[in-house]
């Protein structure tokens, strides 16, 4: 999955979409996230790259990251990969 | 070796400022870690996942709180522990020990009172099914019996001539204060004679020593007034009675019903802000019994049997998170192993959740389940929670009143109960049940007992 490239993410967390104009927040597990989902990383890479930097299970990492990417997709958020 | 960063699932939240939403404000800023001192893990570790947490310490100064509100107020008050409310024994002994009497509804809850060394001369009978034995035993006992209906008048003259005993007597009054609902399936009515009506039957009788009056004009009553007019209607009862017979009613029985600092479902304000303390409803009764007409020899005992005001604070339960879902619509659910079954007052109150552990200051809006399978064991519809997972602990606050006593055997099996003691020592008060707790009581009928599949 890739998010669109007119989405707006800050350094601290803050997205804005200007097509709809909404604006969300991220906290950092997420900006990590959307900054590797820009680079059009895929799920193993993001998930070998947080369980580098984060204290966590692997399993854990990737079942929420599925949840992440469902949301992100919720909010109109993704490319349409066609 | 460099150490890893501390890991919180990824959230995303959509910014919606200005807009009023059912979730609400953020209200946790700092987790409960511990209870009296007593760190959550330890009694979660000790006990198991969910247990019941009680504080000595918080009955007894809720209790000495109450007294004081009304006792500088109000020259003679007796307090009775309302055992619908809690009635489990290490409770009721608190309130003993702190002199409460005892408020009870049913002949099971008479035949604590009495286990736990309560005189009978100290219970107050109260409730609509009072049986022909329990009745002999109280009288004999010579216990306060407030009537319900003339079915049990009639019942008590018929014993107190067969026995040539006096019972002690007073009538359950109720009556319009204002209030929605009205309480008028319990005593006799005030304003359409009903209770002028029972009070005459009594004294014309001249086999019942009528000692008190009583009302009790609902529960969670966020409105003291109505408890004035309610002091004033019981106080004008006994007013005529004296009048008419020469009669003095000792103990005017203002029941129960004050609301503790739990926030109703609905409540647009949390209930910690928003209900009045025990000092408004002290200064509602007493102002009304003192500016009353009645004037006997001595001012009459003011009985109050406040349950709820009394424990609901220094109940506390401590549970585990099983999973964190994603509903259809997007929403955050996450499914705890306490359910409705333990948390009945979950379908009154908008119980305040506080995770056990640190977290960050992202919250997210969630629906807390509880572990349940049935539609209805929902523990919160709306909250806005700290990002919580599998195996974290939350503790939830204000559940002393009558989740232990109306909580169900229902799916699952009710845990242990702890309480802390005023040195910070947990005691386990009632043991967590097994399955044997319920299948002794059952019978299989022989030839039941085989089957083959």
């Amino acid at each position: 999955m890739k998010i669109r490239n007119n989405i707006a993410v800050s350094d601290n967390g803050f997205v804005f979409n200007p097509a709809s104009g909404e604006s969300f927040t991220v906290n950092q597990v997420g900006l990590d996230i959307l900054n590797m989902l820009r680079k059009g990383e895929k799920q193993e890479a993001i998930v070998q790259e947080l369980s580098e930097k984060y204290q966590a299970d692997t399993a854990v990492i990737e079942r929420d990251l599925l949840d992440f990417e469902a949301m992100v997709k919720q909010y109109h958020l993704h490319q349409n990969e066609d | 070796m460099m150490t890893k960063a501390r890991y919180e699932r990824p959230l995303i939240k959509k910014l919606e400022s200005n807009m009023p939403n059912k979730f609400g404000m953020r209200t946790e800023f700092e987790p409960v870690t511990q209870i009296d001192g007593v760190s959550v893990a330890s009694l979660m570790a000790d006990y198991g996942s969910p247990v019941f947490v009680l504080s000595e310490q918080k009955i007894r100064s809720k209790y000495k709180a109450a007294r004081q509100a009304f006792e500088t107020r109000y020259p003679r008050v007796q307090f009775a522990w309302s055992y619908k409310t809690n009635y489990l024994s290490a409770v009721c002994n608190v309130f003993h020990q702190e002199g409460s009497w005892a408020e009870v509804v049913s002949g099971f809850e008479y035949d604590k009172a009495i286990r736990h060394g309560v005189d009978g001369a100290n219970i107050i009978f109260n409730g609509p099914d009072k049986t022909e034995a329990d009745l002999r035993k109280a009288i004999t006992n010579n216990s306060l019996i407030h009537i319900d209906h003339l079915d049990e008048l009639y019942m008590i003259q018929e014993i107190a001539r067969e026995t040539k005993q006096k019972p002690k007597v007073a009538i359950r009054v109720n009556m319009d204060t204002g209030i929605y609902p009205m309480w008028d399936r319990f005593g006799f009515n005030y304003e359409n004679g009903q209770a002028w009506d029972a009070l005459n039957k009594i004294m014309f009788s001249g086999l019942l020593d009528l000692v008190g009056l009583h009302t009790h004009i609902g529960t969670f009553m966020l409105s003291p007034n109505a408890y004035a007019i309610a002091a004033s209607k019981l106080a004008n009862l006994a007013q005529r009675v004296q009048q008419k017979y020469g009669h003095e009613v000792k103990y005017i029985d203002m029941g129960g019903g004050f609301s503790s600092r739990n926030t109703l479902k609905g409540a647009y304000l949390p209930g910690t802000d928003t209900n009045p303390s025990i000092d408004d409803f002290a200064e509602a009764i007493t102002s009304a019994l003192m500016n009353s007409d009645y004037r006997p020899k001595t001012p009459p005992l003011l009985i109050l049997e406040t349950g709820r005001a009394l424990i609901d604070e220094a109940g506390y339960l401590l549970g585990s998170v099983i999973a964190n879902k994603r509903l259809s619509d997007g929403r955050r659910a996450t499914v705890l192993d306490v359910g409705v079954n333990l948390l009945f007052t979950s379908f009154w109150y908008d119980h305040k959740i506080t995770p056990a552990q640190e977290f960050t200051s992202y919250t997210e809006d969630t629906v807390l389940y509880g572990p349940l399978c049935m539609n209805i064991d929902v523990v919160r519809e709306n909250i806005s929670l700290p990002l919580l997972n599998k195996g974290d602990k939350i503790v939830i606050h204000h559940v002393g009143a009558y989740n232990m006593t109306q909580w169900m055997q229902f799916i699952t099996l009710r845990p242990n109960v702890v309480m802390i003691d005023m040195d910070g020592k947990p005691h386990l008060i009632r043991k967590n049940e097994s399955i044997d707790s319920i299948e002794n009581l059952e019978e299989i009928p022989p030839h039941l007992s085989h089957f083959e599949l």
